[in-house]
């Protein structure tokens, strides 16, 4: 009976699959087997229940606007690196959303997981089906040398730890991402996400309750229900950089590479939250003001 | 060649001995478990005990396969350590006194541990992981690491270090053959990880391309890509039956659930995923069965029970 129960749940689910959805699936280039599973256990079945839930946030709820998604490569490695924005995961969800529906062929966008959703039952299993592997170097350079799309947030989890008032800023980058790239000579396609702050105003994080419940914070906001509010959230992609190196220079020179990806996603910021506000975008090439001035010279490493 | 098998009896080192005998090796199998009509030469003496050893001497042969380790599911206690791992070193003390030229350690891919944070695809030089989630895994992690010790301290010796994925097939025999043998297979609720498994007959030939070859070192042996629990007992015609963790921590050993040391949950929360690259380079070994192909052959030997 719990079988059966269970079936019709998924076939009420099928039944409403965006058709648009299953038809962008179908077309990933991804190795399924006749199970539709590939070597990463992403599941086509839970793909298309997934996407046709964040497609009908993406259009309906977020009223995504993505730009620029011409510089995201068609096919082979790339690394897309951008901006945490709201204090739940909706920008990740949204920048996957972005390249399935906007794509030519549309492409799967794996990001790196937090650690601690593994270990929560439902969201790690559909995080895995989805593609969304848990952040660890070794899964992030394996995917590349599959030649897959990797979806990087370079401020972790210091970056959805961002007050409503921090919106638009960048926190500390960590370096590496910058380092595999340039080990597996992959592309980095800077992307910025802006409206996450808006739908998601966190107000506080409450570190000490996160700890009881086996999470880095738990965000708050002023009305209470952690659910992201409608606010339009836009998704801007810059032009792919390439750095050349081995992966195994200097922190100096890694820090430089990282500083010109930040400065490109601070700048498509700066501009996106000039446009919001109705104000001209200001010139290409203006100093980025969206970068927060860094304390000295001391750095996090890895 | 002259090849001696300790854990003979075993059921994938039966397929072995039947093989190599085949081929025209000289097969002699070790093992305190009877094994009636051996189609080899068989000794049924414990590894550990003087007898075996007598064989060893008697002998002389170029090639042991060492397969006489146990889990934890099948023996339960302080006796499987002692078979683990005072098994393995009688095993590679016999060869370094009686003139083995390749000692290959048939062990298994559960080394690594299941953890929220263990990657997929493991490489061959990576510690294990969440041992204090599973101590019953520590005497075979154990035996894994002293097996390996002998490529330096004996090099005239030439040893090979094999960790297995799960195998199904005709025997039914191993840890998820066994695991979902029933009508219904429990899961942990919210939880379905990656298993790994290779078609008995392709463990066979790897274990046959490992005498071949002799490559010497640690590798990981792998067949097809891995798949979900839940899809592995679909195709096998059985039921997950998902369980809230807290539950099944109390139903284990219980109303017809399989016993299971409480650590061996984590490796039905958490994948154990191998890499298996470097042993494909190193022997040519490829797998014949894919993963469909493999749970089908499991589920017409053993259909779903009435």
């Amino acid at each position: 009976m719990r079988r059966g129960s269970l079936r019709g749940i998924l076939g009420l689910l099928d039944l409403r699959i965006d058709k648009e959805v299953r038809n962008r699936v179908d077309r990933l280039a991804l190795p399924f087997d006749a199970l539709g599973l590939d070597p990463f256990g992403i599941s086509r079945k839970h793909l298309r229940i997934a996407l046709t839930a964040l497609a009908t946030l993406y259009r309906h709820y977020f009223s995504v606007e993505t730009r620029g998604v011409g510089h995201v490569p068609t096919r082979g490695r790339a690394m897309l690196v951008g901006n945490h924005s709201g204090g739940v995961a909706i920008d990740g969800a949204m920048v996957i959303a972005s390249c399935l529906l906007e794509m030519d062929p549309p492409r799967l966008a794996q990001g790196m997981v937090e650690k601690f959703i593994g270990r929560l039952p439902f969201l790690g299993e559909w995080a895995s089906r989805t593609g969304q592997l848990t952040g660890l170097p070794e899964h992030a350079e394996r995917l590349l040398e599959a030649e897959r799309l990797l979806m990087v947030f370079p401020e972790g989890a210091r970056g959805t730890a961002k007050l409503y008032r921090e919106r638009n800023s960048l926190v500390e980058f960590g370096s590496g991402f910058v380092r595999l790239a340039l080990k597996t000579r992959a592309p980095i396609v800077p992307f910025a996400v802006l409206g996450g702050g808006e739908s998601f105003p966190t107000i506080a994080n409450a570190y000490k309750l996160g700890r009881i419940l086996g999470v880095p914070y738990v965000p708050l906001v002023a009305y209470g229900l952690p659910i992201p509010l409608p606010a339009k959230i836009e998704i801007q992609y810059a032009a792919p950089l390439m750095f050349s190196g081995t992966g195994n220079e200097d922190d100096e020179m890694v820090f430089g590479y990282v500083d010109k990806v930040k400065e490109t996603i601070a700048r498509m910021l700066t501009a996106g939250a000039r446009r919001r506000r109705g104000e001209p975008e200001g010139r290409e090439g203006e100093r980025a003001s969206a970068v927060l001035p860094s304390p000295g010279l001391a750095r996090p490493g890895g | 060649m002259r090849v001696i098998i300790p854990g003979a009896s075993g059921a994938i080192a039966r397929k072995v001995a039947v093989r190599l005998a085949g081929e025209g090796h000289e097969v002699i199998g070790v093992d305190r478990r009877p094994w009636p009509d051996a189609p080899i030469e068989f000794h049924e003496v414990d590894v550990r005990k003087r007898g075996a050893e007598e064989v060893f001497r008697h002998a002389r042969p170029e090639v042991v396969v060492h397969m006489a380790t146990v889990t934890s599911l099948v023996m339960p206690g302080e006796e499987r350590t002692q078979i683990n791992l005072g098994g393995t070193r009688a095993v590679f003390e016999y060869s370094r006194a009686y003139g083995v030229q390749h000692c290959i350690f048939v062990g298994r891919h559960t080394f690594y541990g299941a953890g929220p944070d263990s990657p997929l695809f493991h490489l061959e030089d990576e510690p294990p992981l969440a041992l204090d989630l599973f101590p019953e895994l520590a005497d075979l992690v154990a035996a894994d690491l002293f097996a390996a010790t002998a490529l330096w301290r004996s090099p005239q010796l030439a040893t090979t270090v094999l960790r297995a994925c799960y195998t199904l097939g005709t025997t039914g025999h191993g840890t998820l053959a066994g695991f979902i043998r029933g009508k219904h297979v429990p899961m942990v609720m919210g939880f379905d990880p990656l298993f790994q498994f290779l078609h008995e007959d392709d463990l066979v030939e790897a274990i046959v391309r490992t005498i071949d070859r002799r490559p010497r070192g640690v590798f990981n042996v792998a067949g097809p890509q891995p798949l979900p629990l839940s899809y592995i007992v679909r195709e096998a015609a059985r039921t997950p039956v998902p369980v809230p963790e807290f539950i099944l921590e109390r139903l284990i050993g219980r109303f017809g659930f399989p016993t299971l040391p409480k650590g061996a949950l984590t490796h039905i929360k958490f994948p154990v995923v191998v890499d298996g690259n470097a042993f494909r380079e190193a022997t040519g070994f490829e797998h014949r069965h894919g993963e469909i192909d493999t749970i089908a052959t499991f589920r017409h030997a053993f259909p779903r029970p009435a």
